[in-house]
Formats: C-alpha cells, sequence, structure tokens
C-alpha cells in the first residue's frame, strides 16, 4: 500500500448486517419451536448473546426464562428446553437426547472496524492440543465475510493455520455455487496471521489506553465493568467501549502518558460550554437545554468515569514494579542486560508478586532469547514451583510444548547445523531440512528477525509520544510489534518479495493469492480496505498499531480475531489449573 | 380449418388390445395425463389359482410394464401425488410399486383389517400428501393423511350402518379430514369425534352426484328439501359406475359428471343438465379443467370451451381474434380482404386483445396446424402494433413446443395448457424422469434455458442413479459413461449415485464413483456404511469438518478392536488430537492407554500428577505421585522427576504438619508453607524446611521479613536482620516496613542501604533531609532530582535551595 502522501481513510464496509444475520438465524431456530419455551446458554456465550439479541428479543419469541446450561431447571419450568451451546464435549454432558440445529453464528461484530468469533479457547486447542475443529468456523466466518463485503482481491499469510484456513475456504467457494458476481467488492485485501507467528508483541505490557483498560479490568465482549474505584460510587457500571464512545474514540489509540492531559483539557473545555449558560437570554438557554444539554452529561458521565479509570489505572501502574517490569520488558525486547533482568524475574518469582505476571516474564525471556540457558531453565521453574505451587509442572509442559518456554541447548546446536547445511545446498532443500528441524523444535529466532526488520526504533533523543513517527508508540517508542510490522511490509511489497530469510525465521507457510476474477483496479475504494485475520486472538496494542499504520498510509483495517487476547489471557490458557 | 370448438376432445386411440370389460377390471388413472393401472379380470375370476396381470399403461395405451399379480386380493388401485401405485389388499396390506411395476415397499392399515378385510378403499389427496381410506368389513372407517408419513386414525362407528353405503368419499378441509357417506335417505359426515346428520330426506338425487358435488363445494344445508343439484331425469339411486367433478374454467364454477350405463351427465349448479350417450363402458378421469374419458378403444376429453377459443372459432364471430385470424389468412392468399379485416379492428383499437385473444386461443389447441394459424395471426397482427411486449408470444411459442412433445404417442401425457401451467415445469421434468425419458427432460432444460442445477444436471443425476441399476454393465464401464457424461456438471453430487450404487449391491462401482465426488466430507457417509471406516477417515480429515472425524472416529472406535483402533488413530494425527480431547473430558483411562501405546511416559506421568489433584487424601496424592515419579524417570525427564520428588517429600512433611499444628496445610506451595509457619511463630520449624528443601538465601530473606512485617514482629526481624548479611540487602526492609506503615521500623534500616540505594531508602522513610545528605554526598542529579520532587514548597523551602545549588554546582561542573 505505498500510496503517495496521505489520503483520507476510507469508511469501513457497514457491519451492522452480521448482527442482523445473527440475530435472524437465532430468531428462525426459536421459532421452530412453537410455544413457551426456557432457554440455556452456556455461560461463555452470554454477554455474545447480549450483543445480538437482548432478553426483550427473546421474551417476543416465548422464551419464558433464561438459564445457564449448568442449572437444573425449577419448578414451574416450561415443557420446552432450547439449548445454545458450543459443541464442547463437557457441555454436552448437562444435555441429553435432543434434537441439534446450528445456530451459524460466527462473527461478532465488537465495533465498526472489529469483528470477534468470540472463541478465546482457540489458542489453546489449537497451539496447544493441535486440535483442528476451530478451523472449520473460520473458513466459513471467511465465507461468509466474502459472500457479504468480497470478492477479496488478494489474501495474504503465514501459519500453518493460517493456511489450512485459507485452503478450506477456498474448498468451500469452490463448492458452493452462489457467487458474487458484479456486486462491487468493499474488502480488497485480506491478511491471516496464525498466533505463534508472533508471540512477543501478545506478550508485552500494554500501555495504549484501550489495552491497559484490557489488562487491568478486562474488557469482555466489547464493554467492561467499572468497578467502585473507578465509579467513585458503591456501585459497578458497564460501559460499552467502542467507536460510539465520543470520549474513548479519542483516547483508545492513544499511549497512557498522553490520555491525562487529553482528559483534563476536555474536561476544561467541557466546562467552558457549560459556562456558556451565563451570558444567555431566555431563548438561548431553552435552545441549549434542549439541544446540547443531553449531550453535554452524557459526556460529562463518560468523561469522568474515563478519569476515574485512568486514576485507578494509574494507582496500580505507576508503583515501581510497574516502572521496573517495563523496564525489563525494554531490555528484553533489545537483548540488553538479560542477565539483570533474570535476576529481576527470579526475585519476581521469589515475592511472589503475581504467578500469571512471573510465567509472562519467563516466557517473554524464553521466546526473546530462543530459549533459557539450562541452568536458568532449571532454576526459574524450580523457584516458580516453591513460589506458586507445584500443580505448574504441567504448566510448564505446556509452555515447551507450544515453544513460550524452552531450553536452549538443542536449539543453539540446530541453530549450527542449519547454517552450515544452508551453505551446502540448495535453498529449496534447506528450506526442506529446516522443516523437519522445526517440528523438533521450533525457535522463535526474535532476535535475528528483529535485526532483519528493525523492530527496535533507533532512538535519537526523546520518542514523542504525543506525535508517534512509527507503530512503536504503542509500546513507549520502543518495540514495533511484529506482526504489524509483517502486514506493513507484504502490503507495501504486494507479496513475500525481498522477506525469503524473514519468512524463513518465522518458519514458512507464507502464501499470497491474487484472486485472478477480481479486477485489480487501483481506484477502487477497496483496495485501501484490508481485513487482518488473527487466528489464535490479537490484542488493543496491535489493533491500535495497525490503526495508527492505516491513518498514515490512507487505508482502513479491520480486524477479525478469534478473541481478544493479552498476556494474561494467553498465560492463563496455559496454565494447568488443579483438578 | 376447424377449431378447438367441441366439448370432446380425441386424444388418443387406445391400442392396448383390452378384450375385456373395463368394469370387470380395477383401473385407477393419474390425474395430469398420468398412466393408468390396470388389473384384469379380479372381479369376475375369483378363484385364488388364477394369476391376474397388473399392467400400468400410458394415458395414450403404450403398456409400460407389466406383472403378475401374486399377492393377495386387490381391493383398490390408486395413484399418489408423485405417481407410485397403490394397491389395496383385502388384507389391509398396501403394497407400493413404481410406475414400471417395481415393488417399492409396503404398509399395513392396521391390525384390525386382518380379520374385518377391506371392503372399500379409497386414495385421496390432501396438502399434506396422499391419503388412503378404508371400510373395513366391522363398517368402520379408518384413514391415513399421509402414507410417508403413516398415522392410522380409525373413526368412531357411525350409528345404524348395517350394510356397506351405497357412497362414501373423503373430504379434506382446513386440515381436517373427514369421510362423507350416504345412507338411506340422508348424508353423514363422519369426522374424528362424531357422526352428525348433514342432510336429511335428498329427492331423487343420486347418491353419487350428491356425495361428489358436495366434496367440491363447502356443504351449506338449505333446508331439508333444497338441493340446488336435483336435475331433472336423475336416476334415482341407481348407482352410478363413475362420477366425477371439475371446474368450469369459464364460469368457474363446478359441475359434476355422471356416467351410468350407457350415459354420461353433466350436472352444475343450476338443476339443468347436460347428457351425453356414450358408445362403450368408460371409465372417468376427472381433471383440473375437464374430465377424461377412458374406454377401450378411444380416450377423450370433455371440457368446456375456453373464452379466447369460443370467441374465435364461433361460428360468424366479429371478435378481434377472429377478424384477426381471417385477415392473416387473406394476408397468405395475398388478398387485399386482410387489409379491410385489420382496418376493422383497428378502428375499434382492438388490435392488442385481438392479439392476446390468438396467443390465448393457441395455448388451447391440441392440433399442431391450428396452434400455428392462430401464433401467426398473432405474430402478424403484432406487425402493426409498437411496443406490444412480446414475452407472451415467446412464452406460448416454448410451452406450445413442450406440450407437443410430450403429448406424442410415444409419450402420451395429454396435459392441457391449464393443467401444466398447474403443475409447473419442474414437477413435469420431474414426471419425465420417473418415467425415465431422459434425453427428452434434457432437451426441453436446454430448450428451456432452464439453470443447470434444477434443469440439466439434476436429470442427470437422476439419470445416473438409473443406470447404476443396469447390472449387464461392468462397474469400470457403468463408472466411465457417468463420468463421461456428468463430468464436473455443477450441482452433481456423485455421492448420492454412488450411494445408489451400493444400495443395489455394487460396492465396487461405487467406491469407483465416489472417487469423481470432490466434496471429501459428502464421501464419509457412504463409506461408513460400506464399513470402508478407515478410507471415510482420511476423507472426513480431509474435509477440514471436524464434526465429521468425531463421527468417524467414534464409528471406527465400535467397529474395531481397541489395538487396531488405536494403531488407525497413530496414523492421523488430526483424528488422535481429536480423540485425545474427547478423551480428557470422558475417558481418562482410554487417554492413559493410548499414551501407553506409544511409550510416551511424559503425558503419563501429567495424567497421574492431574489425577493426584482430584484426590482429597495426601495419602492418595502421593501415592499418584509416586506413579508419577516413575514415568518421569522412564521418560528420562530429571527435572519433572525431582519436581515430583520434592513434591512427595513436602507432601509428606505437610501431612505430619497438620496433624501436629491441626492446621490445613495441603495444597499450599513450600513457599507459603514456610511463610505460614513463620506467620505462627513456629521459627524453627520454618528454618527446618529452609534447610531442607534448600529454599535459595534470597527467596527465603523475603518470604520471611514479609511474614515477620505481616505477623507485626518487628523484633525478631530486627533480630533477624542481624543473624548475618542479608543477601537481599536492606532496602526491602524498608520497602516492607513501610508497606505496613511503621515508619519508625523502617527508619531503622534505613543507615544499613548500601550507598548507591541509599537515596531511595531515606525518601521511602521521609527523611528528607537526610535523603538530601545522600544524594549531595553522591553528587547524583537525578537522585537530587528526586529528593527534589518530593519537596514542598512550603516546609521544606530551605531543602530545596540547598538541593538546588548542589545541582547547579554539579551542572557547572
Amino acid at each position: 500500500m505505498a500510496l503517495a502522501g496521505r489520503r483520507d481513510a476510507p469508511e469501513p464496509p457497514d457491519f451492522g448486517i452480521l448482527k442482523r444475520l445473527a440475530r435472524d438465524q437465532l430468531v428462525y431456530l426459536l421459532e421452530q419451536l412453537p410455544g413457551k419455551k426456557d432457554l440455556f446458554i452456556e455461560a461463555d456465550l452470554m454477554s455474545p448473546l447480549d450483543r445480538i439479541a437482548n432478553v426483550s428479543i427473546l421474551k417476543q419469541h416465548d422464551v419464558d426464562k433464561l438459564y445457564k446450561v449448568e442449572t437444573r431447571p425449577g419448578p414451574g419450568a416450561s415443557d420446552q428446553f432450547c439449548f445454545l451451546v458450543r459443541p464442547r464435549v463437557r457441555t454436552m454432558r448437562f444435555i441429553a437426547d435432543v434434537t441439534c440445529d446450528e445456530w451459524s453464528f460466527y462473527l461478532l461484530p465488537l465495533d465498526e472496524d472489529i469483528i470477534s468469533m468470540e472463541l478465546p479457547e482457540f489458542f489453546r486447542d489449537y497451539f496447544l492440543e493441535g486440535d483442528h475443529r476451530w478451523i472449520n468456523p473460520v473458513a466459513r466466518a471467511l465465507q461468509l465475510l466474502n459472500s457479504l463485503y468480497g470478492p477479496f482481491g488478494k489474501s495474504y499469510g503465514i501459519g500453518r493455520c493460517a493456511k489450512m484456513s485459507y485452503e478450506l475456504w477456498r474448498d468451500l467457494e469452490e463448492e458452493s455455487d452462489t457467487e458474487g458476481q458484479g456486486r462491487k467488492p468493499e474488502i480488497g485485501h485480506v491478511f491471516l496471521m496464525d498466533r505463534d507467528t508472533d508471540y512477543v508483541t501478545a506478550l508485552c505490557s500494554q500501555v495504549v489506553y484501550e489495552g491497559l483498560v484490557d489488562d487491568t479490568f478486562r474488557i469482555k465482549c466489547g464493554s467492561v465493568d467499572f468497578g467502585p474505584d473507578v465509579t467513585s460510587s458503591d456501585k459497578s457500571i458497564k460501559v460499552l467501549l467502542n467507536s460510539q464512545d465520543k470520549v474513548f474514540s479519542q483516547i483508545r489509540n492513544e499511549h497512557f502518558s498522553s490520555v491525562f492531559g487529553f482528559l483534563s483539557q476536555k474536561s476544561r473545555n467541557l466546562q467552558a460550554q457549560y459556562d456558556r449558560r451565563r451570558g444567555m437570554d431566555i431563548k438561548q438557554m431553552k435552545d441549549f437545554v434542549s439541544q446540547e444539554l443531553k449531550g453535554l452529561k452524557q459526556e460529562h458521565r463518560l468523561l469522568s468515569l474515563h478519569i476515574g479509570a485512568c486514576e485507578s489505572i494509574m494507582k496500580k501502574k505507576t508503583k515501581q514494579d510497574f516502572q521496573e517490569t517495563i523496564k525489563a520488558e525494554h531490555s528484553l525486547l533489545e537483548g540488553f542486560d538479560i542477565r539483570e533482568s533474570t535476576s529481576f524475574i527470579e526475585e519476581h518469582i521469589d515475592r511472589q508478586v503475581s504467578p500469571v505476571e512471573s510465567l509472562r516474564l519467563m516466557c517473554l525471556l524464553s521466546i526473546t532469547e530462543n530459549g533459557l540457558v539450562p541452568k536458568d531453565y532449571r532454576s526459574l521453574k524450580t523457584q516458580y514451583l516453591q513460589s506458586y505451587g507445584p500443580e505448574h509442572l504441567l504448566t510448564f509442559h505446556n509452555l515447551k510444548r507450544i515453544g513460550l518456554l524452552t531450553e536452549q541447548a538443542a536449539g543453539e546446536t540446530l541453530t549450527a547445523v542449519e547454517s552450515k547445511v544452508s551453505k551446502l545446498v540448495t535453498d529449496r532443500a534447506a528450506g526442506k531440512i529446516t522443516d523437519a528441524f522445526n517440528s523438533l523444535a521450533r525457535k522463535s529466532n526474535f532476535r535475528a528477525i528483529s535485526k532483519k526488520l528493525g523492530l527496535i526504533p533507533r532512538l535519537d533523543g526523546e520518542y514523542d509520544l504525543k506525535m508517534p513517527r512509527d507503530m512503536a508508540y504503542v509500546f513507549g517508542g520502543a518495540y514495533v510489534p511484529l506482526s504489524c510490522k509483517i502486514i506493513e511490509q507484504v502490503l507495501e511489497r504486494r507479496g513475500w518479495q525481498g522477506l525469503e530469510e524473514v519468512v524463513r525465521l518465522l518458519n514458512g507457510n507464507e502464501f499470497c493469492v491474487s484472486d485472478s476474477a477480481v479486477e485489480d483496479n487501483p481506484a477502487w475504494e477497496c483496495q485501501r480496505v484490508i481485513l487482518a485475520v488473527f487466528l489464535g486472538g490479537c490484542t488493543f496494542s496491535e489493533i491500535a498499531a495497525l490503526r495508527f499504520l492505516g491513518k498514515e498510509r490512507g487505508c482502513k483495517f479491520i480486524f477479525l480475531t478469534t478473541a481478544i487476547t493479552n498476556s494474561a489471557r494467553m498465560m492463563e490458557a496455559m496454565i494447568e489449573a488443579k483438578a | 380449418q376447424t377449431g378447438y370448438t367441441e366439448p370432446w376432445l380425441e386424444l388418443y386411440s387406445m391400442e392396448w388390445g383390452l378384450r375385456e370389460d373395463l368394469r370387470d377390471c380395477v383401473v385407477a388413472a393419474a390425474p395430469y395425463g398420468g398412466p393408468i393401472a390396470l388389473l384384469r379380470n379380479s372381479r369376475r375370476d375369483k378363484t385364488p389359482s388364477a394369476r391376474p396381470l397388473l399392467e400400468i399403461y400410458s394415458a395414450s395405451g403404450l403398456l409400460l410394464a407389466s406383472v403378475p399379480w401374486k399377492s393377495g386380493q386387490l381391493v383398490h388401485l390408486g395413484w399418489t401425488a408423485g405417481e407410485d401405485l397403490l394397491c389395496i389388499q383385502e388384507d389391509g396390506t398396501v403394497l407400493v410399486y413404481n410406475l414400471f411395476c417395481e415393488f417399492k415397499r409396503h404398509f399395513s392399515m392396521g391390525n384390525e383389517v386382518l380379520q374385518n378385510h377391506v371392503l372399500e378403499a379409497q386414495v385421496f389427496h390432501t396438502e399434506f400428501g396422499t391419503g388412503v381410506a378404508i371400510l373395513t368389513g366391522a363398517l368402520r372407517f379408518s384413514l391415513a393423511t399421509n402414507i410417508d408419513d403413516l398415522k392410522l386414525r380409525r373413526l368412531p362407528e357411525v350409528p345404524g350402518l348395517q350394510k356397506p353405503p351405497p357412497c362414501w368419499t373423503v373430504l379434506a378441509q382446513d386440515r381436517v379430514t373427514m369421510v362423507l357417506l350416504a345412507m338411506g335417505q340422508e348424508l353423514f359426515l363422519l369426522d374424528n369425534t362424531s357422526c352428525s346428520v348433514l342432510v336429511r330426506h335428498f329427492g331423487n338425487l343420486g347418491w353419487a352426484c350428491a356425495v361428489s358435488a358436495v366434496t367440491t363445494c363447502p356443504w351449506q344445508p338449505r333446508g331439508p328439501l333444497g338441493c340446488p343439484w336435483c336435475p331433472q331425469g336423475c336416476p334415482g339411486c341407481a348407482q352410478a359406475w363413475g362420477s366425477c367433478r371439475c371446474t368450469r374454467p369459464r364460469s368457474r364454477q363446478r359441475a359434476v359428471v355422471l356416467a351410468w350405463e350407457r350415459q354420461l351427465m353433466v350436472v352444475g349448479n343450476s338443476s339443468e343438465s347436460i347428457r351425453f350417450v356414450l358408445d362403450e363402458d368408460s371409465y372417468l378421469v376427472p381433471e383440473l379443467d375437464g374430465v377424461r374419458i377412458l374406454s377401450r378403444s378411444s380416450h377423450e376429453f370433455l371440457h368446456e370451451i375456453p373464452e379466447a377459443s369460443q370467441e374465435i372459432f364461433r361460428i360468424a364471430s366479429m371478435a378481434p381474434g377472429a377478424l384477426l385470424l381471417e385477415a392473416q389468412k387473406e394476408y397468405e392468399k395475398e388478398s387485399q380482404k386482410a387489409d379491410e379485416y385489420l382496418r376493422e379492428i383497428r378502428e375499434q383499437q382492438l388490435l392488442p386483445e385481438a392479439v392476446g385473444q390468438c396467443i390465448e386461443a393457441a395455448g388451447y389447441e391440441h392440433e399442431p396446424d391450428t396452434q400455428k394459424s392462430l401464433l401467426r395471426a398473432a405474430s402478424f397482427g403484432k406487425c402493426f402494433l409498437d411496443k406490444f411486449p412480446p414475452e407472451g408470444f415467446v412464452r406460448m411459442c416454448q410451452d406450445l413446443r413442450v406440450l407437443n412433445a410430450i403429448r406424442d404417442y410415444q409419450i402420451g401425457i395429454p396435459l392441457t395448457f391449464t393443467q401444466y401451467k398447474q403443475l409447473t415445469i419442474e414437477v413435469l421434468l420431474d414426471r419425465l424422469v420417473l418415467r425415465r425419458l431422459y434425453p427428452l427432460a434434457i432437451r426441453i432444460c436446454e430448450f428451456l434455458r432452464l439453470p443447470e442445477m434444477q434443469g440439466v444436471s439434476r436429470i442427470l443425476a437422476h439419470w445416473a442413479c438409473y443406470k447404476v441399476q443396469q447390472k449387464d454393465k461392468s462397474d469400470e464401464e457403468v463408472a466411465q459413461a457417468i463420468n463421461q457424461k456428468l463430468g464436473d456438471t455443477a450441482g452433481i453430487s456423485y455421492s448420492d449415485i454412488a450411494t445408489r450404487a451400493y444400495d443395489c449391491g455394487r460396492a465396487e462401482l461405487a467406491i469407483k464413483l465416489l472417487e469423481y465426488e470432490p466434496r471429501s466430507g459428502e464421501q464419509v457417509p457412504l463409506l461408513l456404511k460400506m464399513k470402508r471406516s478407515k478410507l471415510a477417515l482420511g476423507k472426513a480429515i480431509e474435509s477440514g469438518d471436524t464434526d465429521l472425524v468425531y463421527t468417524v472416529v467414534l464409528h471406527l472406535k465400535n467397529e474395531l478392536n481397541r489395538g487396531s483402533f488405536f494403531m488407525t488413530l497413530q496414523n492421523q494425527p488430526v483424528a488422535l488430537s481429536l480423540y485425545r480431547q474427547f478423551c480428557r473430558h470422558q475417558e481418562r483411562e482410554t487417554l492413559k492407554d493410548l499414551y501407553n501405546q506409544d511409550d510416551n511416559h511424559q503425558e503419563l506421568g501429567n495424567l497421574h500428577v492431574l489425577g493426584g489433584y482430584c484426590q482429597r487424601r495426601i495419602e492418595g496424592r502421593v501415592a499418584a505421585l509416586q506413579n508419577a515419579l516413575d514415568e518421569f524417570y522412564k521418560a528420562k525427564n530429571d527435572f519433572a522427576a525431582k519436581a515430583t520428588e520434592e513434591q512427595i517429600k513436602l507432601l509428606r512433611l505437610q501431612r505430619h504438619l497438620q496433624e501436629e499444628l491441626d492446621k490445613p496445610y495441603l495444597d499450599l506451595s513450600l513457599h507459603d508453607t514456610v511463610a505460614t509457619l513463620i506467620l505462627d511463630g513456629h521459627h524453627k520449624r520454618a528454618e527446618q524446611l529452609y534447610r531442607d528443601f534448600r529454599i535459595p538465601d534470597k527467596r527465603y530473606w523475603w518470604l520471611k521479613i514479609n511474614a515477620l512485617a505481616t505477623r507485626g514482629d518487628w523484633e525478631e526481624m530486627e533480630k533477624f536482620s542481624k543473624s548475618k548479611k542479608s543477601p537481599i540487602g536492606y532496602l526491602p526492609f524498608v520497602e516492607v516496613a513501610v508497606k505496613h506503615h511503621n515508619r519508625y521500623e523502617a527508619k531503622k534500616y534505613a543507615p544499613r542501604v548500601p550507598p548507591e540505594q541509599r537515596v531511595k531508602a531515606f525518601v521511602l522513610v521521609g527523611d528528607l533531609e537526610q535523603a538530601a545528605e545522600a544524594a549531595i554526598e553522591r553528587k547524583n542529579e537525578a537522585e537530587m532530582s528526586l529528593v527534589l520532587s518530593r519537596c514542598s514548597p512550603g516546609t521544606d523551602g530551605a531543602l530545596a535551595e540547598r538541593l538546588n545549588r548542589a545541582r547547579a554546582q554539579l551542572l557547572k561542573k
């Protein structure tokens, strides 16, 4: 997308259709069961369902009571039960003897540019257990988007799952006979990426506002529960966080350090608008009350909520711990003072600061260093077990399998052999041998990739976080998220040419396919709309970085993710719970 | 040239060589020009030894198929809406045949009939499908409204019924099915719950007439004698040989056609009636717009002449259509009269009507010549019209070509235009397929340019399903022939065809055909059915549909013994990981077996550990961990083994502590165990654990000062700080004390903090004076700024000034 000069980014397609489709299908299914019925819902479908069809819509279609799926119906229940569950073995145990219908609900638009499949377990199921069951829904989601907003002109991707999903989607397209011919495409490019292409970015502490809110309060299905410490009252408030929120939409992508300044400026402006009342005559006052006051009050309410949230974040994050953690993180990313960082992590564990945080730092150390040196590997794990409990022996096993926490020894020798081999034989054969090695021990090669792609910006002077110059601003100017950099590079080159070495370091499985049926008309708006698909989850930092890139390049990124993720969610997915 | 002005239209002369009287045969003719089924001799000759022939003819009298009737006594024949033949036997069994006399299935009308027999039966059609009603020897009615979803209903008894009623029929209205029957002078309505009298005293109207008439239009009693259809000269209560009803297209009124002996009577709503004399015994087939009259030698159609035809062909008609037809004829003769006629129409500005009339009338004609002349006239008239929409004309030409093709003697489907429109082209194509007239069906599809999915490919698929039944050709030949014709045509399901082949007992052919199926998922169900489960597994995985993989895996699990089941899975990693997921939730033990099979000691060890956490008692957990330990040794995982050993050691110790101190220690980590001991003041024991488990010094110190501070045991903390040199320095002491809001204690440790951290320590305890001192001493600008930032202008003015001065001095250098 090398376009000269800035252009206004095009509007994203209307994803409201997706919501309406899902709702209509649900209503259709409910109508298949005429008469009163009780609806049993799986816990993690509650929030998505709420975004699609609220209680009154359900009541309109004869849903009498709502239960969680684990509960048993009490007395006075309807004679018909309707279950709304994900296809999982463990939930099916609650249900017996039923007829099944599929609610093909794959896509929940969380915002005007974010669509989520709300499949948090995708990450563990696919990358840890090697379970392929969610690939089909991904392919079907692509098919749906393609039929509504496509045809996509060009598809790029990297990662094994991305490739499989892409291929399955193409198969589905071939099987289905409907062709969206003659329709004007709204999405020009699609980029699929496996989460394991870039674990580093997902493991970093987030410092853009939306990411921080997610890390601190956990955003669920596009909304967050602000507790009493934020609302400064005795009750929690559920707030929808999206572009409709005029305050939030202006700060979500900002580095946290500039958020406070913005908010206080905003509140001064607001006050000024209130103050205009003073000089008003009766008619002006009447207009003001009827036209502006409501909006101002709404804005006021949101403003005070976000200020509350900021204060709460500050309280938690401005502690020394946080500053030091960020510092340690940055040195890990840059590859400086590894010894010191290791001791920092050790102390972190010894002091039982937080099991998830400790684990995250260990993984970050391992993934940036291509594994831990054997001595550290053993001692950190031992320390961790002593601090947080022996059951984490299984957690470590998981982390090793997925490649997040590994030992260096084997990897080192491999690299040596590998580099020798690749000098001797042709590239293709080397690729094959590399593949074989990869299956033994996947290596992140982060350092080499970072160097190749220039992920660590060279600092001359202070990085101005208020006027960011590149995507690194989402990590305080210290690091350009790898995932976003790959997308940027591939779009710029319209393919993988010139990135061969990077691809090799990323373990391959890249692809780039043009749909010959779609005219490659650069004048079309859709050429500047890119669908970024994250398999295994994407973070708000990555979203912010690509939004920034879009603004710079005059294009619009829209996001399809299996779920919104962050470091804590990823770690929790790996932690083996007791029993 | 004559037009279609006769109400009688000869469809075909029947050449079926029927010697018997029709009334001696059981006959059934399907509506919409459908086939005729015939069982000869059955009424006259009731000896069981005689084997009558069941024959099926096209409407033109061509024999489609025949089969000797070997089953029981036949009571009634009838056709379903899908042109299957229903043969209702005396014992209540209903045999279903297709129109090539091939047996499809059978069902029974209930056990009750076995003794009582079926006296009479009727086949009827409702919106649910085709139904069957019977009258049993016990004079009770039973019916099923849809034979494809058989639900038998026995209707209540009819009070006073001593012998079979002379006439009865099934009435389907508003989703309710009832029986209407005549008895004595009265007409009864029998529904699910009761039997009620509809009309008493019918006068001299024939029962059949009344009953038939009522079934078409809801009966509204108009008083005891108010019978609207009471024509003069009706044969009293003579039993009619045939009766049927139809709609008169022009007036949209219903009419009843009655036949008895050699007479035919058409009765309408008024009391007038029309009578015809029949040459032969005849069988009546009701149609939408008329009635077909079938006899030994001929097949005729009696109908009301449509208005358009009448207007045009009426003698001396001056209707615009008639004039246009004349004009065109004159034009062909190159006579100037053509212009006169045309002018006459145009003066009245009726040319569009004239063209429309000719087009419409063409549709009602059966003679191609007449059709042509009418269409020619229409086309001629169109030349003088601007912007006359051509669609109607084109459509009619197409429809007539189709109709002429199917009315051909060889095909024998005598549909009228009205029936054809009601039936729709899709159903007509289905019927051609049923008759195996594939080439004609395909030509029609191509001619009408139907979309492939609904047209050609659907028919090819049917053809292929028929083809696989041809046993005289080899599997290879058949498969190739099918693939050659079908290729990659959109919408063809090779798996459906293969299923049919398998159902015909041709497994090899089925496999060959499946290879042509591009969607691997579609192949799976049949492969499973054919017990090719391993092949099915591969295909399921290829399809990417994990539900399908699960289906096959669970199928395999039941089909194979455990060993070969596991072996199969080992070769399919995708399936294996899915099955593992399944076992993890459902069958932990199976999971162990799986790992045992490929000596995966690591995973086995993990499973034991996991299992251990389900054990409530420490003993159970230790046992599980012991198992895990063995596996970890076998897996050569020293780290895991050592960690497990330590854990066992810890558990044993925790048990000891629980007994001795009467406090739960289970589930605590080593760190928390030691911390709890210190919190409770058991310093000696804590010390013991520290040594036994070789807890690193740093951890122990962190742990201990935190616990002591929580406990508020500052004395012990001070003692501890002096026990030896702190491995974590003394800043943590300051921090911990400050965290517990004890500045006094914190201050004690600040001086012991090494110089590089001292400023921070003093700031923490709030001693800015000392902090400033240290910072100035260390000549560190950052530290000075730190202290400065804590100085409040009111109270610490002097201090701030001092710091500023020192900083300025530092910067000068």
